[in-house]
């Protein structure tokens, strides 16, 4: 789907300007959608893009937190970068929640902000903000443009940086006299400058040597999928090389869809809200074995009790999360497709591994995910599960943060890879919404689902306007417990039921909300009525809110307190 | 333990930031931090002295700054045979009949006087930090008006022996 790349230095009478040539510069490197929001400080990029909007898509959001959460969708579910422009100030500081999101979930992104004429740089300028300083920390690298000769130099870096090694965010800002400057002359095509950057992507073959030999002679072996696997679209290899082997495969939170969860050999999501048998797997090994997960503390608990008796592997392609949070005796720096590639290469025997199958099959049986039914009301995890059955379970899934996130990802299960957006690093209130919104950019034909709490859709809703004007399918579904409902659990369990400020005690009305955005809205608060419409509301051809009552007492299990081990879940077993 | 750690990075604008605010952030402590120009055009050289609790914190410090895009090289070069050196002016008080027994005081040093005024002189030192330290300690009953010193530069000798015979550079604390 990528636009045939055209750059051409026009010989047309109107003077081609420094936004002209960036523009140009977008679309050879195959953009075809930008996100933005113009302002003083970009408009001479807008005009570039009004000059060029048969060859360059743009689309206006209503927020630019909503915009840069929209980009993230996009590269999530296309692996390519999401393009973002904002105006300079407070359009670059509005970006500042989504690059800091992109950042911890290693999300490709190239943001563009503008800036300040260069002469008045430093001099407290109107809508100037120190975007630099600002976003060092939380980008994989940022530039400021100098001079128009630049531009193409940093374009290429820009898109090479964000989308190689350990994808991140890298963000371009752009002094306004550098856009509206005039070229003097064609400016040649550049060549990357990065001396500094070399990304590894083959392992050390000693390293897959060893980790070979340490997988013959384990007896309780077990992968952990991250979402390295997904960067790497290796989820093909890991299914292989898993089922060889037989190793069974827990996931994180963002390895959903890594390995299919209906595989014989899956446990399932791991961590504080993962299963009984997925945790109990990592605390008992002999032989972890990583695939691009960065042993967040949410997956690995306290580390003094983490993976206690295992030797770890652990293949990332940054060598900087080797290490880092767990004492690795196989370090492998790679790419998580080449590293599995040469490990199915290996000719060691297998493991054996039927005990410990059967030990893990015993405990998914005796401990299962569970919840109570109540015909009365409806469920939040019966109603994920509705959804999961009324779109076959091959959605395109996009959570908000909170209770319905950990629903999701338990009772929505991926067997297929790239469908699955959420916030996880940051958990970021207000993603899901908009990112749900990119992913239907990203897939026009796909089914895409934004499942959201009743407090976090409303810190992005006014991106409804969007998918009304554009006619986005976005199937919303808001899991309404009239409260900020993971607060509300922690402060039920951790701080002795005292319920501070996590209640919602108003709320707009969602449906005529919804039709005031020109959308369709349906509330729904039991079992049957949900049963009865979901099939024909996700047949449905335009945008959809249903604003879902759930039971509001429910909370999410198991649960790994704070500073408590992997093996020390509760809520394992109905009370 | 203090260790020495030298970067080369491209010199384009921002990566001194960069480079201070990762340690920051990270929560790493810099005693000290020197920056210079090359021998090659546009890669600058930075000389770090920081400290770690253990050698897993000093893996995880040599390869964040290692992602950082505008650096070419990171080496730890605490345990290698190294010339350190560092360079203080200090300015002690001293009235004219002080100034001849400071000069036998700083002598062994090497150190030199480089400004002189009726209240004041200025002695500029250049060595080891312990060396610096040293005079310094010596020159205090003086009256020491003002210190600046440039924080430790390093680095690696010509000839690198075995690692069995090296004795590692130490830095004792300050
Ligand atoms: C309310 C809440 C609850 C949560 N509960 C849980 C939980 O129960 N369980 C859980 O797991 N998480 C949970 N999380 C999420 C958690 O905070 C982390 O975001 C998550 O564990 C990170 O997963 P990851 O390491 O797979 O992905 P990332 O953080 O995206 O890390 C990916 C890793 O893969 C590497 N990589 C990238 N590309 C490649 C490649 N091509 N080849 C190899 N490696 C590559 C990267 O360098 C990085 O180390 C929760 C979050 C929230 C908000
Ligand atoms: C921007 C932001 N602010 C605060 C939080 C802390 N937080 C995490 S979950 C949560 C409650 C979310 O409530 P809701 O959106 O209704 O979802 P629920 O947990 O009820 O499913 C809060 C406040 C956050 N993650 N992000």
């Amino acid at each position: 789907m990528k636009v045939e790349a055209k750059l051409e230095f026009q010989t047309s009478a109107a003077p081609k300007t420094g936004a002209d040539l960036l523009i140009d510069l977008l679309i050879k490197e195959g953009v075809e959608t930008i996100f933005g929001y113009p302002g003083g400080a970009v408009l001479p990029i807008y005009d570039a893009i009004y000059k060029a909007q048969d060859r360059i898509g743009h689309i206006l959001f209503r927020h630019e937190q909503g915009m840069i959460h929209a980009a993230e969708g996009y590269a999530r579910i296309t692996g390519q970068p999401g393009v973002v422009l904002a105006t300079s100030g407070p359009g670059a500081t509005n970006l500042v929640t989504g690059i800091t999101d992109a950042m911890m979930d290693s999300l490709p992104l190239v943001v563009f902000t503008g800036q300040v004429a260069r002469s008045v740089i430093g001099t407290d300028a109107f809508q100037e903000a120190d975007v630099m300083a600002i976003t060092t920390p939380i980008t994989k690298h940022n530039y400021q443009v100098q001079s128009i000769s630049d531009l193409p130099r940093i374009v290429k870096e820009a898109f090479h940086i964000a989308s190689t090694g350990r994808p991140g965010p890298v963000l371009v800002d752009l002094p306004k006299d550098v856009t509206s400057g005039i070229l003097s002359e064609p400016l040649e095509e550049s060549e990357l400058d990065l001396p500094g950057y070399q990304p590894t992507y083959k392992p050390n073959s000693l390293q897959i040597k060893k980790m070979a030999e340490s997988l013959a002679t384990a007896h309780k072996p077990v992968i952990l999928a991250g979402a390295g696997v997904l960067h790497a679209k290796a989820t093909q290899e890991l299914t292989t090389f898993a089922e060889k082997h037989n190793i069974p495969v827990a996931t994180t939170l963002l390895g959903l869809g890594a390995f299919p969860a209906d595989s014989p050999l899956s446990l399932g999501m791991a961590g504080m809200h993962g299963t009984y048998a997925a945790n109990m797997a990592l605390y008992e090994t002999d032989l972890l074995i990583n695939f691009g997960a960065r042993f967040d503390d949410r997956l690995t608990g306290s580390l003094k009790h983490f993976a206690p008796f295992a030797k770890v592997a652990h293949v990332d392609i940054d060598p900087a999360e080797i290490g880092k949070n767990v004492p690795t005796q196989i370090p492998i720096v790679a790419d998580a497709k080449a590293a599995l590639t040469e490990l199915l290469e290996q000719t060691e025997i297998s493991p054996t591994t039927e005990s410990w199958l059967e030990k893990l099959k015993q405990y998914k049986q005796d401990f299962p995910l569970w919840y109570k039914h109540d015909p009365k009301g409806m469920c939040p995890q019966w109603l994920i599960e509705a959804v999961h059955k009324v779109t076959n379970g091959d959605a395109i899934v996009a959570t908000d943060v909170g209770q319905h996130q950990m629903w999701a990802a338990q009772y929505y299960t991926f067997n297929k890879p790239h469908r699955w957006i959420t916030s996880g690093g940051l958990g970021t209130m207000g993603f899901g919404f908009p990112a749900a919104i990119g992913a239907q950019i990203a897939a026009p034909e796909s089914t895409v689902v934004a499942i959201v709490g009743d407090a976090g859709f409303q810190m992005t809703l006014q991106e409804l306007s969007v998918i009304y004007e554009r006619n986005l399918p976005v199937k919303i579904i808001i899991v309404n417990n009239g409260a900020l409902g993971m607060v509300r659990q922690w402060q039920e369990l951790l701080y002795e039921n005292r319920i501070s400020h996590s209640l919602l005690h108003s709320h707009p009305d969602f449906v005529k909300l919804a039709e005031s955005y020109g959308i369709r809205g349906v509330r729904i608060d039991n079992q049957e009525d949900l049963v009865a419409s979901l099939p024909e509301l996700f047949a449905f051809e335009g945008p959809v809110l249903v604003d879902c009552r759930v039971l509001q007492q429910e909370k999410v299990f198991p649960m790994i307190a704070p500073g408590k081990g992997l093996h020390e879940m509760i809520g394992v077993k109905p009370v | 333990m203090k260790r020495i750690i030298t970067l080369t990075v491209q010199d384009r604008s921002g990566v001194l930031n960069r480079v201070t605010g990762l340690l920051q952030r990270r929560q790493f402590n810099i005693s000290s931090i020197s920056v210079g120009p090359t021998e090659t055009e546009g890669v600058s050289k930075m000389t770090l002295v920081v400290d770690v609790e253990d050698g897993q914190r000093l893996e995880q410090v040599t390869k964040q700054l290692n992602k950082q895009i505008e650096v070419l090289k990171v080496s730890d070069i605490t345990d290698k045979a190294i010339v350190a050196r560092e360079l203080a002016l200090i300015k002690v008080s001293s009235g004219s009949q002080l100034r001849s027994e400071i000069n036998g005081l700083i002598d062994p040093f090497r150190a030199i006087i480089v400004d002189v005024c009726k209240e004041s002189i200025t002695v500029q030192v250049t060595g080891k930090p312990e060396k610096v330290d040293a005079l310094i300690d010596l020159l205090r009953p003086f009256g020491i008006k003002e210190i600046a010193r440039t924080g430790l530069t390093a680095s690696l000798r010509g000839h690198q022996p075995q690692s069995n015979e090296q004795t590692p550079y130490s830095l004792t604390a300050r």
